[in-house]
């Protein structure tokens, strides 16, 4: 990981009787985008305030370009932030929204940049409307200009798609990623939507009680789990003794399968129908519950059958 | 609608029995002619309005929008960052409040009195800076201009801090940390971000401070001695001195009018959508 842009070094956070980050450290390379995922409560948000610099950290330092910049103010950090609820400023329009860093800085050249920017989002035609002439996805695609256009070292993203409905908001992930990769900025987002985090991200850091749990790319993550909770945490697993295994790797039949499969005699509970698939639950003899997708046309498994899951070994994940 | 009705019925009594009518009243006294020995007698005549026209008035008008303007905008000056405080302060926000309204429990009157007693020649300042010997003779503190300033200031600092306090305290923290983070210094985030946004308080706060120190006459009569004439004495003076209640009440709907016209305008302007 050469030539990361900005470096977490043991950062530790305390709040009046609690301790929001526990100690963290990484490193975002130049040009990537990373995400810090994980539950509510679990720091991500403090992480990302501490590197705007809205809050100081208890101990721990923040670099960017390799500089600490512990004590800078937030105007005084290369870095922007797409705020939750985009925090557009009410009194100016779109265009003034985007231009007020901008003027900050005293650029003269801004006219373009905010043509550039304002192309690059696709919002030329709605310029001139103030934040609550907007719908969401437009808001969002403000707040997102308002941050891009001042060419950050790091754009920070606090849960950008989480006030938007879902068919927006899986639209607007691929929309995020293309500008990312066009704008050739530096992204850090912070999620606690696994999906977001999968389809986005070059690298993640899942985190849980202050902590980084497993720092990879997704499919590290997704496939190679190091802990239960970072397993649980990326998707659903049933865990059959130590062994986890995701239900789309489980199968079901009325006997156990050859070829190297494994398997373990259940009992079917329960078949909802989902569309394309069946979800199939069914106990174990060890009393531990799992899933299983079907596919609707080997789907005819009943309350109280006796089956077994099957899955194979290459699809087994293992965790301490 | 029946219920609306009923509900809305003490609201409407009270307006009508109370406002509409003591209007009513002060409008057909003005074009009344003056009785010998005060009130007013027939015919009408609009010579009360005609006497309006006489530069003295015009004066007299005009100082008074003077000093209510300068007595608002001191206002919002204190007003400002002490409202700002306070909705950023953490702890003991009650109890600046609680600070803000504290004259409250007093009489106007009785806490207009109380300037006098530190204003004047052998007053509390005075007295002390005489004793230190800074000074000699005493400072002439009272009776003039700058005594009733600061005694409209000093009345009606709450009516300004609570309003702004009130849009500052629903303003979004982090439309201030967005203003930082976008790389805006404090006192741009100051002027382009806090002052803006507030101004639906600070417009509320200025009408509120304004109208009565147009009006105010208690505050000069005490601390100008009757030396700074301003309308709302003019107008005390007409129905009691002068016994010209025509003339007086020619005057009190003019100054209506005026600052009826001018809240319109201003809120007019307010109520166009900020968003």
């Amino acid at each position: 990981m050469e030539d990361p842009i900005l470096e977490v070094r043991n950062l530790v956070k305390d709040y009046p009787g609690q301790r929001a980050l526990a100690g963290i450290s990484l490193s975002v390379p130049r040009g990537s985008f990373f995400s810090l995922l994980g539950p509510s409560g679990c720091g991500k948000t403090t992480t990302l305030r501490l590197v705007a610099g809205f809050e100081q950290a208890t101990s721990g330092d923040v670099l960017l370009k390799g500089e600490v910049v512990n004590d800078r103010k937030p105007y005084e950090r290369k870095v922007s932030t797409v705020f939750q609820n985009y925090a557009l400023f009410p009194h100016l329009t779109a265009r003034a929204n985007i231009e007020f860093g901008l003027k900050r800085q005293g650029a003269t050249d801004f006219q373009s940049r905010v043509e550039g920017v304002l192309k690059l989002v696709g919002l030329a035609a709605k310029e001139a409307r103030k934040p609550a002439q907007l719908s969401g996805g437009e808001r969002q695609r403000v707040a997102l200009a308002r941050s891009l256009v001042l060419e950050p070292d790091v754009l920070l993203l606090d849960e950008p798609l989480a006030a938007l409905d879902p068919k927006l908001r899986k639209q607007m992930r691929v929309e995020l990623k293309a500008i990312q990769r066009r704008a050739g900025i530096t992204f850090l987002l912070v999620t606690h939507d696994q999906e977001e985090a999968l389809s986005m991200s070059d690298q993640l850091a899942v985190m849980n009680e202050g902590r980084i749990e497993q720092l990879g790319t997704p499919e590290e993550v997704y496939f190679q789990p190091r802990t239960r909770f970072v397993a649980g945490f990326l998707g659903a697993v049933n865990w059959i003794g130590n062994v986890g295994v995701r239900p789309e790797a489980t199968r079901i039949a009325r006997s156990p399968e050859n070829h190297g499969a494994r398997s373990t005699p259940a009992r079917v509970t329960d078949s909802v129908f989902l569309g394309d698939c069946f979800q199939v639950l069914v106990r174990l003899a060890s009393g531990e519950e799992a899933v299983a997708q079907v596919h609707r046309n080997f789907a005819n498994f009943l309350p109280g059958d006796a089956v077994h899951i099957c899955w194979n070994p290459a699809d087994e994940i293992l965790v301490p | 609608m029946k219920l609306r009705f009923w509900f809305l019925l003490p609201a409407r009594l009270w307006m009508t029995v109370l406002l509409v009518a003591p209007l009513g009243i002060v409008l057909a006294y003005s074009l009344l002619t003056r009785g010998v020995y005060g009130g007013v007698e027939r015919p009408w005549t609009i010579e009360a309005y005609q006497r309006l026209i006489d530069p003295i008035y015009l004066t007299i008008l005009l100082r008074s929008f003077a000093m209510a303007l300068a007595a608002t905008g001191l206002c919002l000056v204190f007003a400002f960052p002490a409202a700002l405080f306070i909705s950023r302060a953490t702890k003991r926000k009650n109890l600046y409040l609680q600070l803000v309204m504290l004259p409250f429990w007093t009489s106007f009157l009785v806490r207009t009195y109380a300037w006098l007693f530190l204003l004047r020649d052998t007053g509390l300042i005075n007295t002390v800076l005489q004793k230190v010997g800074i000074i000699h003779d005493p400072l002439q503190l009272l009776y003039n201009d700058g005594a009733v300033l600061l005694g409209l200031v000093y009345g009606y600092l709450p009516f300004m801090v609570l309003p702004i306090y009130a849009t500052l305290e629903r303003l979004d923290p982090a439309l201030i940390e967005a203003a930082a983070d976008l790389g805006a210094r404090p006192l741009a985030t100051l002027f382009r971000v806090i002052v803006p946004l507030s101004q639906p308080g600070i417009v509320a706060g200025s009408v509120l401070v304004f109208i009565p120190c147009l009006g105010a006459y208690l505050t000069p009569d005490l601390l100008g001695g009757g030396r700074t004439v301003l309308v709302g004495n003019l107008v005390q003076n007409q129905f009691t001195n002068a016994r010209d209640w025509p003339f007086g009440s020619a005057v009190s709907v003019l100054l209506m009018l005026l600052v009826t016209l001018l809240v319109w305008g201003l809120l007019r302007r307010e109520s166009e959508p900020l968003a």
